[in-house]
């Protein structure tokens, strides 16, 4: 049935199945191309730890969720109006998110007997009138993939199957109207050598493109029209890429070479992925035999004058905390990618959470301060990690990235920016001496500080005449030279307190259209798209809210204690059980609310909306009683 | 003795890339390497020989002292960078070996020395020094070891024989020792070596054959501490004693023990064990030549089990001695070769190609 495609503003579709699917694969793929059509995006992956859980399983399921829209997107959404469901456990896995009317479709060659009880279901649910309230689209799309490649014979029954998401994709594409030549390039690209597997894939892809046009089921067939952005050049881009192509920028920028110490632990490990193959642009990466060796190694080329890199996640701290200790005291630039999962222990490895706020601050022997910077979106990643190179070499200090799994997995559209608009991160390195002795001759002291950043001078082992020792016992003030003397001790300890409390970082701004807001949102890292969309959604309920983001988190903007004692009620929403609310507590004696939840996934926006309503009805009731429900 | 140690056939030396002082410069000496850090070892201990041979041997090498670098670990050896002056790192326990490889990997141009001891090195570090000496990272590791935790005031180390008697085992340590060179080769390095403190001549040929090797060079330092296990090596310091009982490695010889009248050779047993017998009756029976440079680590594996902690037979000198490339050179091959195949070095065009990829979209 021909037809004119219906106007949408906004479309949230979420592709689940097997994690030997392709859901992945096939949710990167609509999403390449619907960031090629000028859709803003956000995408939400959610994958198991197991590699291959076992087949047709709950624990099996993966799933992509991604949210375009005609406008700026600020989040992967709550709930999809779309649900590709691959066989029954990726049914049963996802309803719950589903909302009544919106639009399932269910590839009904896996709804067997066998996979139906794997799951629990005593019925199968595509017949059985349960989903009654859902628009239902039954396809048997491993029957009719297979049949669409009756051709190849070349190819066993099971390579055939395979191409089942390369089918859902093309009838994804055409409900959407999206381009495919994206894909098809892709896939030519990726199969250069397997023509055959090639020409399969191509032709379910084509097949779910036909499907879709020729079937009475899809009668309908829907188009976004792009968002209106700032001009220029735009790409896709996950956090895990950003972050890594961040660093190569920050070397490139600083001219340090640019050296990765790492072991591999998810979510991180995408960063060591990316930066292995990009010796092209001078970067070294070594895979250590543990993450302490991973961060020695970094910390070691530190020493040696290049840009030292360690990436992990939460456990991987842990390890790397007594390193990250010596480098405080070494006073050399380090910068430490923690890209946060749930925890304690291994805990959820591929799920988010923001629980080592405490770990990056606290996390070490001593009085070892640190500082911290978070990014607040995937594309946010590239300035954040030109951010901490630029704290770490001006200050001489190891620098925390907090980023987690939910900004390493997700994807938006990117502004790139170019090459020589970039900050300027340009290093001097000490190379004559820098003070005179007693005797008024010249002599060099490792630990003679910067007056206006207290940073110590950082030499280049191959600096003729500036040989000095370094170390993890606490140093003279000055000469570096071993010291127990009690007062320099508390001299020392103070005066790398001092350093990091002293870094310059931009003060934090207010969004408060209104100005007449009693309520400010207050959040950190990657919650800022969550919180954002709930503020303009309270906004368009009509409620007065401030909105503000942290991305320095030690030290914190300077103006941050003024802004917090301007509101009556401050909301903290963080995704740990009140981490960032302890320290302002502690910092600003402010009774800040925390809003939290830890359930491995991003807030919904819906559940913030609430938290600030509530907030919100607080005050115009009572502004003393500011107990809210959601509220801890 | 002769220099049969330092002549490997070792295709490539050590330092190859390390500035070496420029024509008219005057050449180091012991004093250059002197730092002004007052030496806080306790008397007598055997750190002190060592520090001698390791600053009297260092002007040797004829390079910049500003391209040497010493990094330690934590326990009584790793104080020593302090007392050289040349760059130095006194890092945290065990992890001297990972610092030094990502220092050394990254500057090809400096001689980066690990200084590290048996506690340090072999147990809390034991998985740093392991994959250091399986990558090969062209770097020298010094470990000094006197079989005893030192610094934290005398608790048995994973060199301790089973039984020794100490604060944390007052009835006998009931573990099993580490053998550090058995270990350094299983874990495939290139150079092992075993010398001791009070041997200044032998230390400081092998420290010569160490750093002019290219690759990870191990090397074990039998050293006394006259505190928590003073005489632990008397049977093999001691004149008298000595005499049967070290086994001084020459490459291409047969090795042996004793003196000229009661000399004992090692031969090969048809179990493939050795077995040390007196020379007279080694008539006929195959004798062991040691060779150094045998891929096969098989007969270096067998000398380092010759002493079984009686030290009836201790081998000292170079066990094993190959070239093999070294991760770093390969490490900084493979960022060569990627730079050439693009044609230039990394500018903004290059940035701005990778930053774009190959899927963008333009707003106008």
């Amino acid at each position: 049935m021909a037809n004119t495609p219906a106007q949408l503003d906004k479309v949230v579709i979420r592709f689940a199945g097997d994690s030997g699917d392709g859901m992945q694969l096939t949710g990167d793929r609509f999403t390449s191309e619907t960031a090629a059509l000028g859709n803003d995006l956000s995408t939400l992956p959610n994958f198991p730890a197991e590699i291959r859980a076992p087949s047709g399983t709950l624990p099996g399921v993966s799933s992509f969720q991604l949210h375009f829209a005609d406008h700026d997107v600020l989040t992967p959404g709550d709930a999809p109006d779309v649900l590709v469901a691959m066989n029954p456990a990726a049914l049963k896995a996802n309803l719950a998110d589903v909302p009544r009317g919106a639009t399932i479709i269910v590839n009904t060659d896996e709804f067997s007997r066998r996979n139906l009880a794997k799951v629990g279901y005593t019925t199968n649910p595509i017949e059985d009138g349960s989903l009654d309230s859902w628009q239902v689209r039954p396809v048997a799309l491993t029957s009719i993939t297979v049949e669409a490649l009756a051709e190849f014979e070349s190819l066993t029954r099971k390579e055939k199957e395979r191409a089942k998401n390369m089918f859902a994709l093309g009838l994804l594409s055409w409900m959407f109207t999206r381009p495919t030549a994206g894909t098809e390039a892709f896939l030519k690209s990726k199969f250069s050598d397997k023509p055959d597997i090639l020409a399969a894939n191509l032709a379910a892809l084509y097949a779910g493109l036909h499907y879709g046009e020729t079937t009475e089921e899809f009668a309908h067939r829907y188009e976004v029209a792009p968002a209106a952005a700032p001009a220029g050049t735009y790409r896709n881009i996950t956090g895990n890429t950003a972050l890594a192509y961040g660093f190569v920028a920050a070397s490139h920028r600083s001219g340090l070479p640019l050296v990765l110490g790492s072991y591999p632990i998810t979510p991180a490990s995408d960063i060591l992925h990316v930066l292995a193959g990009l010796k092209r642009y001078g970067v070294m990466t070594l895979q250590a035999e543990d993450e302490i060796g991973g961060i020695g190694m970094a910390l070691g080329a530190a020493f040696g004058g290049a840009l030292g890199l360690t990436t992990t996640s939460g456990p991987g701290i842990a390890l790397k905390s007594e390193t990250i200790g010596l480098a405080a005291a070494l006073e050399l630039p380090l910068v430490i990618v923690d890209v946060q999962r749930g925890g304690p222990s291994t805990g959820l490895p591929t799920k988010t959470e923001q629980s080592d706020l405490l770990q990056a601050m606290f996390g070490r022997n001593g009085e070892s301060p640190v500082p911290i910077v978070a990014p607040q979106s995937p594309a946010d990643c590239f300035d954040i990690a030109m951010e901490a190179v630029r704290i770490a070499t001006t200050y001489r200090t190891p620098v925390f990235v907090l980023s987690d799994g939910y900004l390493a997995n997700g994807s938006e559209p990117w502004r790139v920016p170019s090459a020589r608009d970039l900050p300027d991160l340009k290093v001097e390195f000490t190379t004559e001496p820098n003070a005179t002795d007693d005797g008024g001759e010249p002599v060099f002291y490792p630990y003679q500080r910067d007056p206006e950043t207290l940073a110590r001078p950082w030499v280049a082992p191959g600096t003729p005449g500036l040989e000095h020792r370094i170390g993890g016992i606490e140093k003279a003030n000055l000469t570096g030279d071993i010291s127990y003397d009690p007062d320099n001790h508390d001299l020392m300890v103070r005066l790398r307190a001092a350093k990091v409390a002293g870094i310059t970082v931009p003060g934090i701004e207010v969004d408060d259209p209104t100005g007449d807001a009693e309520v400010l949102v207050l959040g950190w890292g990657s919650t800022y798209g969550p919180i954002a969309a709930a503020v303009r959604e309270a906004r368009s309920l009509g409620l007065s809210v401030a909105r503000a983001h942290l991305r320095h988190l030690n030290p914190f903007p300077a103006n941050l204690g003024e802004v917090l004692r301007s509101y009556s009620r401050v909301l903290v929403p963080e995704m740990n059980t009140g981490q960032l609310a302890l320290l302002l507590r502690a910092e600003y004696l402010v009774d800040v609310q925390s809003v939290n939840q830890v359930r491995g996934l991003p807030f919904t926006i819906s559940e913030l909306v609430e938290a600030i309503t509530t907030a919100v009805d607080a005050g115009s009731a009572s502004p003393a009683a500011a107990t809210v429900g959601a509220v801890r | 003795m002769t220099s049969h140690v330092t002549d490997l056939g070792m295709p490539r030396s050590g330092v190859a890339d390390v500035p070496t002082l420029g024509e008219g410069q005057l050449p180091l000496t012991k004093k250059d390497f002197t730092s002004d850090q007052e030496v806080r070892w306790c008397p007598g201990c055997g750190d002190y020989a060592v520090l001698a041979a390791v600053q009297g041997f260092l002007p040797e090498l004829g390079l910049r002292r500003e391209n040497i670098v010493f990094v330690s670990g934590i326990g009584c050896s790793s104080r020593f960078p302090y007392y050289l002056d040349t760059y130095g790192m006194h890092s945290i326990h065990g992890r001297a070996p990972a610092i030094a490889t990502g220092l050394a990997t990254s500057r090809p141009d400096l001689s980066v020395w690990v200084v590290t001891g048996d506690g340090d090195a072999l147990s809390i570090g034991g998985n740093h020094l392991i994959h250091a000496l399986r990558r090969n990272v062209n770097i020298t590791i010094l470990l000094f070891n006197n079989k005893i935790y030192g610094l934290t005031k005398g608790q048995y180390s994973p060199t301790s024989e089973t039984g020794t008697i100490t604060k944390s085992t007052p009835m006998g340590s009931v573990d099993t020792p580490f053998n550090p060179l058995s270990l350094a080769l299983g874990a495939e390095a290139t150079f092992v070596a075993r010398t001791m403190d009070s041997d200044r001549a032998h230390l400081t040929e092998v420290l010569r054959a160490a750093a002019s090797h290219r690759g990870a060079a191990f090397v074990e330092i039998y050293q006394n501490c006259p505190i928590f296990n003073d005489g632990a090596f008397q049977l093999i310091k001691d004149r008298d004693s000595q005499a049967a009982r070290l086994v001084k490695l020459v490459h291409g010889e047969p090795v042996s023990a004793g003196t000229e009248n009661d000399r004992q050779v090692l031969v090969r047993e048809p179990n493939g064990s050795v077995t040390f017998v007196p020379e007279a009756e080694a008539a006929g029976r195959p004798v062991v030549i040691h060779d150094a440079t045998d891929p096969n680590p098989t007969a270096a594996f067998a000398l380092s089990r010759l002493d079984d902690g009686t030290m009836a037979h201790v081998p000292m000198g170079i066990f094993r001695s190959i070239s093999r490339p070294t991760n770093d050179d390969l490490v900084r091959e493979q960022i060569a070769t990627a730079v050439e195949s693009a044609g230039r070095p990394s500018d903004d065009t290059a940035l701005d190609a990778l930053l774009r990829g190959n899927d963008t979209w333009t707003v106008e």
